[in-house]
């Protein structure tokens, strides 16, 4: 987790990505692209048609600083929201650059019968064979089918240590793109050419394939028509502005000019939003990749922000991935603080939870420290003998070798040196195992010393993490495979809502649809394959990156980290980004009404001048505005810039507080609702007064 | 203002606040299980018009059965009432022999009641029979106030469903709401009304001679029982053209009240009926409150700008269009009730409120009549309003917006967007045009703003379907019986199809338990942001007229310009 929020709080923009993203800006001009956003592309025409009245005014001889400012204005309006998009899209776009290397072109090894051929890479189709040893590319998505190896997926993952792909069982799946380290193993490639993990990931990033989400569809249509409804009012203004002109004996000629028109409209439709809505959208899946999950499409990200029940496995996510050493039982004859200096010997270089642990419990006990050894071998853990160790040497020759594990690995181990497994150690190991805990057995040679003491230990911190889902309205309910006695004891200690005992994949099926039924909707984890159907009833399935091929396809995202509480962090990200939309829909909304007083007045400035010399509707300037064209280009500053003022937020993401839905509204409201209606009058005030102190107007 | 004044209003406010709920009750009753008092005594007559009717009271229909029942309902009540009005110079009930009505004036005509509208471009005494009155006009009366409450019925129970297809039926809807709500509360007025002086009679118009000798004729009329349902009903179309001004259909200060009562009763009830439906008397309350606040701003700022010194009368209390027996108090609570509500009945001649209270009954209609607004379409315009508010800002809590648990998606929002611009495109295009066209200038009587006000006054009571005017506009001219037949259409349909299409769609979908990431909708943050939304999106956009229009006339006024 600190890893990713360390590159989550990565500088905003790096020089490269502002080069590109002003590039960016201007060739998302081109109208096919500003179509897609319809509040956009209403501000462009209206650039463009002023800058058409600018061109002929030059063309005459009558050139207008006021319709050149408005013109520039409305143009960088309309840039500013490219740019928006274009730096959302850059940090993206970095991300996958640094992707693509990694599927440079490679050769595979393919396997027809008996025989290999050598193949490109992008020519392999689902069902193909290859086979991969150590030092090749995996050249595409699949299950392994025969062997086991270990496997670099930093490509994919950022994460050095390397991990353990095996045939059958859980973390079968391998990734097109990452590198075998040691060990042979067939594949049997599951994507089709373009269509792999690694393809899916890139465009994602890049933004090229990205939907519209069913929310920001919504939105849209909402900011059309809002736009529609300001275009009605615009287009009726010069008739009720003509009727008044005649009122108060003026020319029809002093109607309103199309700058001005089009500057009112621009004021009024929501630009704001319009112009910060697909960054806001790209910024979210930014942000879960910077948390290093994918997701396979925004709608996820929406539903998880959606989420009302959570579905964790305990394992992980409540209790510490591996278990915590607790206690030394040492075997008859042996002094407990030998078994315990064995033990912390046996894990120094063990680098598990686990071990660590170990280390920590022995020196907390009696003080024991880890020390340098000198002509040392230390044994690392293996899948095959499911042990780990140190053996100790002088001149050369082994004088004492020490290992921990299992207690089938151990007494294998000292029988093979006439050693034996004495019935008291059994007994203990049984009793430990009954109460839902893990026995390890620590042996010195041929003689068996004691037993460690691992269990299962809550997570620091998660009850409180519970309590906050709580109060923000989402139910955590524990999965396991322990008995219920078990498993009821450690949903108390960690504080979820509700528990599943003794579950298998099924039944987590069953009760994701009940919750659905019930009209929730369910978030959950899973890795194995069968996961797999309940991941895709899911709401949101979040997989995780280690394991099967299946699961990874039923979900609809991945945890490149398959870290277990990741399922909090992805749902506190989808809240985030709805916030944010809302909290930028608001202000935008709310921005009209200063807006309105600047604009209006002045337009008005003309009309029903009574002989005094009064402007009547003067009286509604309560911003002092020094003059109809400074207030008019006020508002058009004030409405382009706000946008750059907002890229930040919108791509950060608004403060995110676990707290109920009604504070959580309060709060926004003040800030956003308020601020909203507040911030541009003070805004538009200031700017009038730049522009008039420079003589712009 | 003098203490009666306030008596009276804080009487009145009493009176409603309390009967709402208990109409409320009733109508949940009447329209949720069936189960109430009126059924043993009325359900013969709930019987007999299914059985004449060929009507399977039982048989639900999905939100397109019920918007083609509805439509073709209506469609049916203008052809009819258009004929009846042309024709009625050969048909029975016509003592003082009336003409033929105009194509136009009958397509208006027809089109105003129909919608509930009752926008009059003509006066009752001298242009309509009795036979038209009673079987066109008061029918159209009873009809178009039951489609409002038909149409609010399919939304509650679209909101209430869970992933079903249907919303109800329309003929067992609109059956009930006359037979039980409709009938007997209009018989009931009626007879207060008789009671109190208001005429209700077959016979010619009395003729009389006046002190100076001269001869003048006075209108009567089956005016009694029309005037309960023009009332109760929302409709607003008066039986004569002074309308409730007129002593034979408001007789006394008591009527007054009562028929002041009547405007907002339905309308009011209903919000509470509504809480039955949703099982959550909060919500319920959350609307109400929202929608009284509104009514109080109206009517402080009118009754601030009626009462106080008016700076063009050399500061004395403008009395100008105002009925002497009722005073201005009453007659500035009556043009706010009757914009704020979509009746449209008046008791003073609008024309001539000063500027922002003119502005006030402007802007309530504007709003698009949801303050109690029409019965049953007040309520369920309001309720588009909710489902806005709760889109923009309840993504602010972090959840895809939701209504009683009820995902609210693009197509709600499409249709939300429909139903609120479609009024809308009536005030700003129809007055716009009118503005800047001879046909539309034709009608004016006033120069200067107040000119502009009377064109947006028209066509926001008639996109709002209220059916009050500025009496100052000429408006049986082609232009605008034309013009605003079309915008009462829109205003009407252009809102009941989209909220059928809600209902329809919202009935489909799951409803998510409440839980505290809920976005609340029955609290007072609510309120202020769904007030925020309606002031915001529903009124602001209309901010340059107006500033044209009333606002500037304001400003004129005090100083001391006149047209």
């Amino acid at each position: 987790m600190n890893k990713s929020e360390k590159s989550g709080s990565r500088a905003l923009l790096t020089k490269g990505i502002l080069i590109q993203a002003l590039k960016d800006s201007f060739i998302k001009l081109a109208p096919g692209v500003l179509i897609r956003n319809p509040v956009m592309f209403i501000v462009a025409i209206g650039a463009f048609l002023t800058t058409i009245v600018v061109t002929g005014d030059i063309i005459r001889r009558e050139y207008s600083s006021f319709n050149l400012q408005i013109a520039l204005w409305l143009w960088f309006t309309v840039l500013f929201a490219n740019f928006a998009e274009a730096v959302a899209e850059g940090r993206g776009k970095a991300q996958a650059d640094s992707l693509r290397k990694n599927r440079t072109q490679t050769r595979a090894r393919r396997l027809r019968g008996k025989n290999e051929e050598s193949v490109w890479a992008t020519d392999l189709k689902a069902g193909d064979i290859v086979v991969c040893e150590a030092g090749d590319m995996i050249p595409s998505d699949g299950d392994v089918i025969e062997g086991i190896a270990s496997v670099d997926e930093s490509a994919v993952t950022g994460e050095s240590a390397p991990v353990i792909r095996e045939s059958g069982g859980d973390r079968s799946a391998v990734t097109g793109g990452t590198r075998v380290i040691s060990d042979r193993i067939v594949v049997k490639v599951t994507s089709d050419p373009g269509n792999t993990f690694l393809d899916r990931m890139i465009a994602l990033v890049e933004g090229a394939k990205r939907q519209k989400t069913p929310n920001e569809i919504a939105l849209i249509v909402l900011l059309s028509g809002l736009t529609i409804i300001f275009l009605l009012v615009v287009a009726a203004m010069p008739a009720y502005f003509g009727y008044s002109l005649r009122s108060s004996g003026l020319p029809p000629s002093d109607n309103l000019s199309l700058p001005v028109l089009v500057s009112l409209l621009v004021c009024l439709i929501p630009t704001t939003i319009g112009g910060l809505l697909s960054a806001i959208g790209i910024s979210g899946m930014d942000r879960l990749l910077r948390k290093n999950v994918i997701a396979t499409s925004g709608k996820a990200i929406e539903a998880a922000g959606d989420t009302d029940v959570l579905l964790l496995d305990k394992t992980g996510t409540i209790t510490l991935g591996n278990r915590m050493a607790t206690g030394f039982i040492p075997a008859d004859g042996i002094a407990k603080e030998y078994l315990a200096d064995a033990a912390q010997l046996s894990s120094i270089a063990d680098e598990t939870p686990e071990g660590r642990s170990i280390v920590i419990l022995a020196k907390e006990q009696f003080n024991l420290r880890g020390r340098e050894m000198l002509d040392t071998v230390f044994i690392p853990f293996t899948a095959q003998t499911r042990m780990s160790g140190i053996d100790i040497k002088k001149q050369g020759a082994p004088v004492q070798s020490i290992r921990k594990g299992s207690a089938d690995a151990i007494k294998g181990f000292v029988q093979k040196q006439n050693g034996f497994m004495p019935r008291k150690v059994e007994e203990a190991v049984a009793e430990i195992a009954r109460q839902g805990a893990t026995p390890l057995v620590v042996a010195e040679n041929d003689k068996v010393l004691g037993i460690i003491h691992l269990k299962d230990v809550v997570k620091g911190g998660i009850r409180l993490r519970f309590a906050q889902l709580r109060k923000m309205g989402i139910r955590t309910i524990m999965i396991t495979g322990d008995n219920h006695l078990t498993a009821a004891a450690i949903a108390a200690e960690a504080g979820v809502d509700d528990f599943l005992a003794e579950a298998k994949p099924e039944d987590k099926l069953s009760r994701i649809r009940k919750e659905q039924a019930d009209g929730h909707l369910v978030g959950m984890i899973g890795d194995g394959t069968n996961d797999a159907p309940a991941l895709a009833q899911a709401d949101v399935g979040l997989a995780m990156n280690t394991g099967t091929q299946a699961a990874r396809e039923a979900g609809n995202m991945v945890d490149l980290d398959s870290n277990p509480t990741k399922l909090i962090e992805v749902v506190e990200t989808g809240k985030q980004l709805l916030m944010t939309r809302g909290a930028l829909t608001t202000f935008s909304i709310a921005n009209d009404v200063a807006k309105y007083f600047a604009i209006i007045p002045a337009i008005a400035a003309p009309l029903y001048v009574t002989s005094a010399g009064i402007a009547p509707l003067g009286a509604l300037n309560i911003m002092k505005l020094a003059s109809p064209q400074s207030a008019i280009l006020s508002a058009v500053i004030f409405n382009a810039l706000i946008i750059i003022a907002l890229i930040p937020l919108a791509i950060r993401g608004v403060r995110y507080r676990p707290l109920s839905a009604s504070r959580v509204l309060a709060l926004n409201l003040v800030k956003y609702g308020m601020g909203g209606i507040i911030v541009p009058f003070i805004g538009i005030k200031l700017i009038d007064l730049i522009i008039t102190g420079l003589g712009l107007t | 203002m003098k203490a009666a004044d306030y008596v009276e209003i804080i009487v009145f406010f009493f009176l409603l606040i309390s009967l709402s709920p208990l109409l409320g009750n009733l109508m949940a009753g009447i329209f949720m299980d069936g189960k109430h008092f009126l059924k043993p005594v009325l359900g013969w007559l709930e019987r007999l018009v299914y059985k004449v009717a060929g009507v399977d009271e039982k048989r639900e229909m999905d939100w397109k059965t019920y918007a083609k029942s509805l439509l073709a309902l209506n469609i049916a009540g203008i052809i009819m009432l258009m004929l009846l009005q042309m024709l009625q110079a050969h048909l029975p009930l016509n003592p003082e022999r009336l003409p033929g009505v105009s194509w136009h004036l009958a397509f208006n005509t027809a089109v105003s009641f129909v919608t509930n509208t009752n926008w009059q471009a003509y006066g009752g005494e001298n242009t309509l029979s009795y036979l038209v009155q009673m079987l066109g006009i008061t029918v159209q009366n009873f009809v178009s106030a039951a489609t409002g409450i038909s149409v609010a019925l399919a939304m509650f129970r679209g909101l209430t469903r869970r992933q079903e297809k249907t919303i109800g039926n329309f003929w067992a809807d609109m059956t009930r709401s006359v037979v039980y709500v409709l009938l007997p509360l209009s018989i009931i007025f009626s007879i207060v009304l008789v009671s109190e002086g208001s005429v209700q009679t077959f016979s010619h118009y009395a003729r009389a001679t006046t002190l100076e000798g001269h001869e003048q004729v006075i209108a009567l009329g089956p005016a009694a029982s029309q005037i309960a349902i023009k009332q109760l009903g929302t409709n607003g179309g008066g039986f004569f053209n002074a309308n409730s001004a007129h002593p034979f259909e408001n007789p006394t200060p008591f009527t007054n009240f009562l028929e002041l009562l009547a405007i907002v009763l339905i309308s009011s009830g209903l919000v509470f009926t509504y809480g039955h439906f949703i099982n959550s008397r909060r919500q319920a309350w959350a609307i109400y409150i929202s929608m009284l606040i509104l009514l109080f701003a109206g009517l402080a700022i009118s009754l601030h700008s009626e009462l106080g010194p008016n700076h063009a009368l050399n500061a004395m209390t403008n009395m100008e269009g105002k009925e002497m027996r009722l005073g201005p108090v009453n007659s500035v609570i009556w043009s706010v009730m009757t914009t704020a509500t979509s009746s449209g009945s008046v008791n003073s001649m609008h024309d001539s409120l000063s500027p922002l209270a003119g502005l006030v009954a402007m802007f309530n209609m504007m709003l698009g009549e949801i303050i109690f607004g029409g019965v049953g379409s007040g309520l369920y315009g309001m309720i588009i309003f909710v489902l806005l508010t709760v889109f923009i800002a309840g993504l602010m809590v972090g959840r895809t917006p939701e209504y009683l648990g009820k995902k609210v998606e693009a197509f709600e929002v499409r249709m939300a967007i429909i139903a609120v611009l479609a009024p809308s495109i009536v005030i700003k295009v129809f007055s716009a045009i009118a503005c800047s066209t001879a046909a539309g200038l034709s009608g004016l009587n006033n120069a200067g703003p107040h000119g502009l006000s009377e064109i947006l006054y028209a066509f926001s009571s008639a996109a709002g379907n209220n059916g009050s005017a500025f009496a100052g506009l000429n408006a049986n001219t082609v232009f605008y019986n034309l013009m605003t037949g079309f915008g009462m259409l829109t205003g009407r349909f252009g809102i009941i199809v989209p909220v059928l299409a809600i209902a329809g769609s919202m009935a489909g979908k799951k409803i998510t338990p409440v839980s505290p990431g809920t976005f609340r909708t029955d609290n007072w943050i609510f309120i202020a942001l769904l007030l925020g939304i309606i002031l915001i999106v529903g009124g602001l956009t209309f901010f340059p007229p107006l500033a044209l229009g009333p606002v500037v006339e304001h400003y004129l006024m005090n100083l001391g310009v006149t047209f």
